[in-house]
């Protein structure tokens, strides 16, 4: 199931009318421990606002008078409520029953998949379709309007940032990175020349650093196969993937986890043919 | 009569970019506080799940963000189509402010709308705080 799909369920940490406030230490103990696990929480007291509920299952947590969760439900039927006491839990004990109402609730599990995924910033982007036709992962499509979108956000390589290395306007961000203009910081005039170079240098490389590595890939296995020393082989090949993870920022382990040659020439002219067609429609 | 503006906490519980120790204070002072508040495990996740919470946090008027860059804020939640109101949106960057600096706007009544509009370049960037 993709991640689009799956049901999220959200923590209510009530102290409101009915209900017992949790000591300071206590509510940093608890909302510490559920944001861990991944799960979105919300504080509601007697001051301040919060956001709406939503469709989605709604778990409120509480120290309710007389130790009874109170008994309601919806009135849309649209909200799926639970309520549970937690007085005299510890923060374990309260993500433990957290924990079992989402597998009641068949919720997401949250922390199977780092969100790295590429972010784009339509003020600057150009639509030149370079991302698309360079990611070899399907991450990129386009929309209705032929506009480029992420598509699947969960096939992108985590650590991986090589597409917003080929973008010449800098406008796609991995929000994780550890640097600007990539982690969403403002871009300098540096930046923008930096990426310039950048794009040359794929060019350079042949198209992209995938290709280079299939070229190398190739003549490897030639030059290698005659001399019958695998791990020599071995050793040409790592040395040729550590120089592209450092040309492109790529994390060996990307590289050493791509497909084969035949695989990547293939996946390549299937992305420029994409990123063909969406700028031949774009042009109509 | 003026809504109090929300405020969103984000613990980026799936990455060490944010340092942990102002993401940590940042949270122990809104516990502290007694307010209600919205607090997210990692935007980015909701954002590539598209979550709904972020259309109905989004929605809501006035909101305070404590979480990165405002540039990577605003198009996080784009893509999960919830777009932030540029007007009524502050976004308070817990990678590079500290965590009394983020405090002290979030508990502030003044909102200070900081989502960028257009291009951004080196010449938005905030001016660097007097000593």
């Amino acid at each position: 199931m993709s991640l689009r799909d799956q049901s999220t369920l959200r923590i209510v940490l009530y102290e409101g009318d009915g209900a017992q406030p949790l000591e300071a230490t206590d509510r940093f103990a608890a909302m510490s421990a559920l944001l861990e696990k991944g799960f979105a929480v919300t504080h509601v007291a007697g001051e301040g606002r919060v956001a709406a509920a939503d469709r989605t299952s709604l778990l409120v947590l509480g120290r309710f008078d007389g130790g009874r969760p109170p008994q309601a439900e919806d009135a849309d039927g649209q909200v799926n409520l639970h309520f549970r006491d937690i007085d005299g839990f510890d923060a374990n004990r309260v993500a433990e029953i957290v924990e079992t109402v989402r597998a009641e609730t068949n919720a997401a599990k949250h922390g199977d998949w780092k969100p790295w995924f590429p972010v784009i910033d339509y003020d600057r982007c150009t639509n030149c379709m370079q991302c698309l036709s360079f990611c070899l992962f399907g991450v990129y499509g386009v929309d209705e309007q032929q506009r480029i979108q992420v598509q699947n956000n969960d096939n992108c390589k985590t650590n991986c940032p090589a597409c917003s290395r080929v973008c010449p306007e800098a406008a796609i961000m991995f929000p994780k990175y550890k640097a600007g203009p990539i982690n969403g910081d403002v871009v300098s005039d540096a930046d923008l020349q930096r990426e310039k170079m950048k794009v040359d240098i794929s060019a350079l490389l042949g198209g992209d650093v995938y290709s280079l590595l299939r070229e190398r890939s190739e003549k490897a296995k030639s030059r290698f196969s005659k001399e019958r020393d695998e791990k020599k082989a071995l050793t040409e090949r790592q040395k040729c993937l550590i120089k592209l993870a450092q040309a492109g920022d790529i994390p060996p382990e990307v590289l050493m986890s791509l497909p084969s040659p035949e695989e990547i020439a293939r996946r390549a002219e299937e992305a420029k043919a994409k990123a063909q067609t969406a700028l031949a429609r774009q042009a109509i | 009569m003026t809504k109090t503006p929300r405020i969103l906490y984000c613990n980026c519980t799936y990455a060490q970019v944010v340092p942990k120790e102002v993401k940590e204070a940042v949270l122990k002072n809104l516990c502290e506080s007694g307010v209600a508040f919205d607090a997210a495990a990692d935007l980015c996740e909701m954002s590539a799940r598209r979550d709904p919470s972020l259309k109905r946090l989004a929605e809501g008027g006035a909101v305070k963000i404590a979480a990165c860059y405002p540039r990577a804020v605003k198009w996080l939640f784009h893509a999960a189509k919830a777009d932030l109101r540029t007007d009524a949106t502050e976004v308070l960057n817990m990678r590079v402010q500290n965590a009394d600096e983020v405090c002290a706007a979030l508990f502030s009544a003044e909102l200070n709308p900081n989502l960028p509009a257009g291009k951004v370049n080196a010449a938005d960037a905030p001016a660097p705080a007097l000593a």
